[in-house]
């Protein structure tokens, strides 16, 4: 399992990288294993939009299952990776690269601080596990 | 295979957890004098007195096989060549249950791959579904999906000449999902209907929220307009296009995916299906690779196995309603696959030139009619575009007076009553040709609507 040691978590196997004011999400290695093969993503924000803290920013279906992916912290949208919706594979492949999903602004860098470290999160894991 | 979902023992053990000792005790609360009501039901009856009570009451019905019949509006008498129901009751497909389970119905599996084949050709269109219960139903899919698809838009623009029930089941679909329909209010009268059934008025109705175009091709009274200029104005609009065609129509015309529809739909019942009240029918839908998440129902996809050999198995389930739950675009995860097998096996049998020779048929006989219903004074064509197999016809008297003249005594089954639908067009019948109606059954109505003439 791949938990990067610069990143935030969710309980809901979503990862954040901070930079500056801007913040780049995806799901987390654990997330696309669980899904197996994903065959199609949906990135449902436009850039503009504002969204707050927890929603819905993609909607993922792999070959066994449909998950939507929830926003970890509010912000508005800088970018959203357009590259999925062809190749979906890639969340797959690296998902904490190329399987990027969206690209915001953090509109209170403090909700990071509620979301899990990376040791945090590799025990929520490990806890799931049977 | 059996379906039977549960043992002896193991209803013995759902009746012990939810407290109860015997079935009958679930009914408790039915009051016992109601509870095995006396039922008015005549004597045991032999197999062959039977056949003799059906066949007498069926005798009462008028048929499409024993009557010239120029009915149409939704539901069209078609020959069915003798091999479609001799396919369609093998019992390897005769079944009420569509068995989809990849290691024991490669046939059921590969037939609805080849009807969404076809049906993808015949549209013009990338992907089809497996199909849908019947064509209305088909059309509220199409809105559903639009509506997801544009995420918050609100506006369905309908055309009022698409069929009326179609109209009345998408917004029974919608009810409650604070829709905004516009378009199809009934006009007031002729004139208002004659502009607001163009493209030209739907393409004014069309704004930036707004989802979903629906319109009918040929429209329900016949007329066949070209779409390109709405598809245009809708994409404009970030709105889509849907067709509801009439898959004998598109032997011979052009197909909405070329016209640049996003989703064609429509009633498969012409393809092999037989007229009957009530059903079984046959709702296609066919859309773009771009959509095809967002589509409703069961999709069949070719493959391979682990030798590398070619099969076929349901595909993309994810999207369904099993799996995505409340988030699905849509309740249907089923599909009326006998009947599309049906319209499979038609359309193999007719072919490409089979199927335009079909079509010809019903344009030429709906022209031929034309030119001579329009001498009987008192009658008038009304239809003012092109038409492909019905037309309107103003009628001295009212439609239920003629039509009841024309079966009592000629045995003629004559058109719809658009009066039902449209107050202004009370005395106006919708007639319906097709390669069924020849040139003595044409030349007989003619007859028959001259003893009515003014």
């Amino acid at each position: 399992m791949n938990i990067p040691k610069d990143l935030r978590y969710t309980k809901t196997d979503e990862w954040i990288r901070v930079e500056g004011g801007a913040a780049t999400m995806g799901i987390s290695d654990y997330a696309q294993s669980q899904l197996s093969d994903i065959v199609y993503v949906e990135v449902l924000p436009q850039v503009g939009d504002v969204l707050v803290k927890g929603k819905p920013v993609a909607s993922v279906e792999s070959v066994k299952a449909a998950s939507e992916v929830y926003l970890p912290a509010g912000g508005s949208v800088i970018k959203v990776n357009a590259a999925l919706s062809a190749t979906p594979e890639l969340v797959n492949k690296d998902p904490y690269g190329e399987g990027w999903m969206v690209k915001i602004t953090l509109a209170d860098p403090a909700e990071i601080n509620s979301l899990m470290d990376p040791k945090t999160y590799e025990a929520y894991c490990a806890g799931r596990q049977h | 295979m059996p379906f039977i979902p549960n043992t002896d023992a193991e209803r013995k053990e759902m009746l012990r957890a939810v407290g109860v000792k015997k079935i009958d005790d679930l009914f408790a609360d039915v009051p016992q004098a109601n509870r095995f009501p006396r039922l008015d039901l005549p004597e045991p009856a032999s197999e062959p007195e039977v056949m003799a009570e059906m066949r007498y009451l069926a005798e009462a019905n008028s048929q499409a096989q024993a009557s010239a019949c120029f009915l149409g509006a939704g539901a069209y008498h078609h020959f069915i060549p003798a091999a479609v129901d001799h396919i369609l009751q093998r019992g390897e497909f005769y079944t009420a249950y569509t068995p989809y389970q990849p290691e024991v119905s490669q046939g059921t599996l590969q037939s609805i791959f080849e009807f969404q084949t076809l049906i993808a050709a015949l549209t013009g269109m990338e992907v089809a579904n497996a199909s849908h219960y019947d064509g209305a139903t088909a059309a509220a899919e199409a809105a559903i999906l639009a509506l997801q698809q544009s995420r918050g838009r609100h506006r369905v623009v309908m055309s009022p000449v698409l069929h009326p029930h179609y109209r009345q089941t998408v917004h029974t679909y919608l009810q409650g999902a604070g829709v905004n329909f516009t378009g199809d209010e009934t006009p007031e009268n002729y004139a208002a209907f004659q502009t607001r059934s163009r493209v030209k008025y739907l393409a004014k109705c069309v704004d930036e929220s707004t989802a979903l175009v629906i319109v009918q091709y040929p429209s329900f009274i016949g007329e066949i307009e070209d779409l390109t200029p709405l598809a245009e104005i809708a994409h404009t609009a970030g709105a889509l296009l849907a067709v509801v065609a009439n898959p004998i129509a598109l032997g011979l015309l052009k197909s909405p995916g070329e016209m640049g529809a996003d989703i064609v739909l429509g009633e498969g019942q012409p393809l092999g299906i037989p007229l009957s009240y009530g059903g079984p029918y046959l709702g296609f839908f066919a859309t773009r690779q771009s959509l095809l998440h967002k589509m409703s129902g069961r999709i069949a996809g070719e493959t391979v196995d682990a030798q590398g050999r070619r099969g076929y198995v349901l595909t993309l389930a994810a999207r369904e309603q099993h799996i995505k739950r409340e988030r699905a675009s849509s309740n249907i995860c089923t599909n009326q696959a006998l009947m599309a097998l049906a319209a499979s096996v038609y359309l193999s049998l007719m072919g490409n030139f089979g199927l335009r020779r079909v079509s010809e048929l019903c344009y030429h006989h709906a022209s031929y009619a034309a030119e001579r219903l329009a001498r009987i004074p008192g009658f008038q064509i009304v239809s003012r575009y092109p038409f492909f197999h019905e037309f309107v016809l103003r009628c001295p008297k009212s439609v239920s007076e003629i039509n009841r003249h024309l079966l009592d005594q000629h045995e003629i089954i004559g058109g719809y009553d658009l009066g039902q639908d449209y107050p202004f067009l009370a005395n106006h019948m919708l007639l319906a040709f097709t390669e069924m109606n020849s040139r003595d059954q044409i030349d007989a109505l003619f007859d028959a609507l001259s003893e009515e003439a003014l």
